[in-house]
């Protein structure tokens, strides 16, 4: 008697029990700061103690608060070509490796993804000084080469901050993408390229009517990490630039709620930033599925 | 082979040496910089001596090694489990836990950051490791992960377990747990490394010196001008923090890309 029940019991409490440790974090750390979040987005607070209510006006002054657009327009900029380059990049990168005549693949294919494991804090310290003023590797090579006469302000120059953004997270990120795509690339039948070779198709067509369609599910699945990332972009500009950069061309989303909230020290108008990122990437990700058709097709 | 096969085939080798160059020159120069030799010096471990003397730096190291060790291990374990129950057992509420979970993936976690940083300093726990590891113990990835990969395991091997009076938690990690080994050690990895490299948390969390993780040491050294002038020490400090993470993905890289990408390909 003992036995079935207990054994009945069993079944029925184990996937709890299982679950009990996760979803205690859960609740308390995840479910519980979001609901606060929300709350703190409709007070100014000066500290986590200090709170007043203030209604929607968080939310309207974000609507009218140039800086807070300006790290819309600067993060999104930034993901959008950060996206565009990376993507024909890492392509290019796994192309040549999965190349019959290249050889220690597996060499380089390290070597290109190294990159990836360093984390956004120390590739920034590298980047200040690979690409400071009159002391930086890259100056002293353009200036020894003779292309320019003057060092270029990559960091102190706003016209540059953009670029010199998306060069370092271009090497942080375009070995990770190739690791995907050289997976990718294996995985494409090799009997349309046959067909494709006998129907005449250059290399150019076997690009762009065989191998593309064949990895297209990474290329999106590309698009949407690059994108959610890029659009969190925090530690890189923040370090690189030493705060907000020149004319605060290095402003992100990101790092505007991190001033916000723990620098100036009001967690509700922090709170109604964050509120404002969950928009952006739900915009973003609406847009995504739209475009792909992922959700329609690839559920068989 | 052609003529032009050769010259082509040499010419895309040539390439791929000329673009893994471009890749590694940012590391192989600060490695240089960091032991003094360049261009032409001598070659010698006065930064990392002076960084160990004047400041917290074998400390900070032991910080980063034991928060990123305990995370690594809560989350892995904690996903596990959660996974398992997700893919194995039917039970009422199972439903709802995965839209919430799938939901909860799509949340940037900044987000959090106000809310979180209350609790922390309603319950103390602002200034310690303890803020560092358990919040962010639970990783909706994690979990849906596990999820995925032990749907794989048969269920009449748990069942066949089971008649055999295993109990319900050694059925977890003797039979379930090695089935999924290559992917949970991937993950185990994945997590060290987010852990080792984290940031914003850390940078709101931690104040005292003395209990900084390497990135947090490391950012506020690169911000004192007096190191901005002494770049050869900057890129010492960067090799400490740069180095473990990378030698352990030299180690386990095998696993760590083909479990890093098995689940992509697919889709």
């Amino acid at each position: 008697m003992s036995g079935i029940g207990g054994w009945k019991w069993r079944r029925h409490c184990t996937p709890y029990l299982f679950l009990a440790p996760a979803g205690v974090l859960f609740v308390v750390f995840l479910a519980y700061p979001l609901a606060r979040s929300a709350v703190l987005s409709f007070y100014k607070s000066a500290g986590p103690n200090n709170e007043v209510f203030v209604g929607l006006a968080n939310y309207s002054f974000l609507l009218r608060d140039r800086y807070f657009w300006w790290a819309v327009v600067n993060t999104v900029l930034f993901t959008a070509g950060f996206v565009a380059l990376e993507l024909p990049l890492a392509l290019g990168l796994a192309l040549l490796l999965n190349h019959r005549r290249v050889w220690l693949k597996n060499l380089f294919r390290t070597a290109f993804f190294s990159t990836y494991l360093v984390g956004q804090v120390f590739v920034a310290v590298i980047f200040v000084m690979l690409l400071g003023g009159r002391g930086g590797l890259v100056n002293r090579m353009l200036m020894e080469g003779g292309i320019v006469s003057e060092p270029i302000g990559f960091l102190t120059d706003p016209r540059w901050s953009m670029v010199s953004m998306w060069i370092a997270a271009l090497w942080l990120m375009s070995g990770y993408g190739m690791v995907y795509l050289l997976a990718a690339l294996q995985g494409v039948d090799q009997q349309l390229y046959e067909a494709a070779a006998v129907d005449g198709a250059n290399g150019w067509g076997r690009l762009v009517h065989v191998t593309l369609p064949g990895i297209r599910p990474v290329l999106w699945f590309l698009v949407l990490v690059g994108a959610i990332g890029g659009l969190q972009l925090f530690e890189l500009p923040y370090v690189l630039f030493g705060g907000s950069g020149p004319n605060s061309a290095g402003l992100t989303v990101v790092m505007y709620l991190f001033i916000t909230g723990f620098e100036v020290g009001d967690l509700g108008y922090a709170s109604a930033i964050g509120w404002a990122l969950v928009a952006l990437i739900g915009v973003f990700s609406v847009l995504y599925l739209r475009s792909t058709g992922l959700m329609r097709e690839e559920r068989r | 082979m052609s003529r032009r096969g050769v010259v082509s085939g040499l010419g895309l080798n040539l390439l791929v040496w000329g673009l893994a160059g471009v890749a590694v020159l940012p590391l192989a120069w600060m490695v240089g910089m960091a032991f003094g030799g360049l261009p032409g010096g001598k070659w010698t471990l006065e930064n990392f001596r002076i960084l160990m003397a004047d400041e917290p730096m074998g400390r900070w190291l032991v910080n980063s090694l034991f928060v990123s060790c305990s995370y690594a291990v809560l989350v892995v374990m904690l996903s596990a489990l959660g996974g398992y129950a997700l893919a194995k057992f039917r039970f009422a509420g199972k439903g709802l836990a995965q839209v919430v979970l799938v939901g909860a993936l799509l949340l940037p976690p900044q987000v959090l950051l106000p809310g979180s940083y209350e609790l922390m300093v309603r319950i103390g726990w602002i200034d310690s490791f303890a803020a560092l590891i358990v919040p962010g113990g639970v990783s909706v990835f994690g979990m849906l992960l596990f999820r995925q990969a032990m749907m794989a395991v048969p269920d009449e091997l748990l069942s066949a377990g089971r008649m055999d009076g295993c109990g319900e938690f050694r059925l977890w990690w003797g039979v379930a747990m090695p089935m999924v080994g290559p992917m949970a050690g991937a993950f185990t990895l994945m997590s060290f490394i987010s852990a080792w490299n984290a940031f914003l948390w850390p940078q709101i969390i931690l104040q005292d010196q003395g209990k900084y993780t390497l990135p947090i040491g490391l950012a506020n050294l690169s911000a004192l001008p007096g190191y901005q002038a002494n770049q050869g020490l900057l890129m010492a400090a960067t090799l400490v923090g740069v180095l473990p993470a990378a030698t352990l993905f030299l180690i386990l890289q095998r696993d760590f890309v083909a479990g890093l990408s098995g689940g992509a390909v697919k889709g």
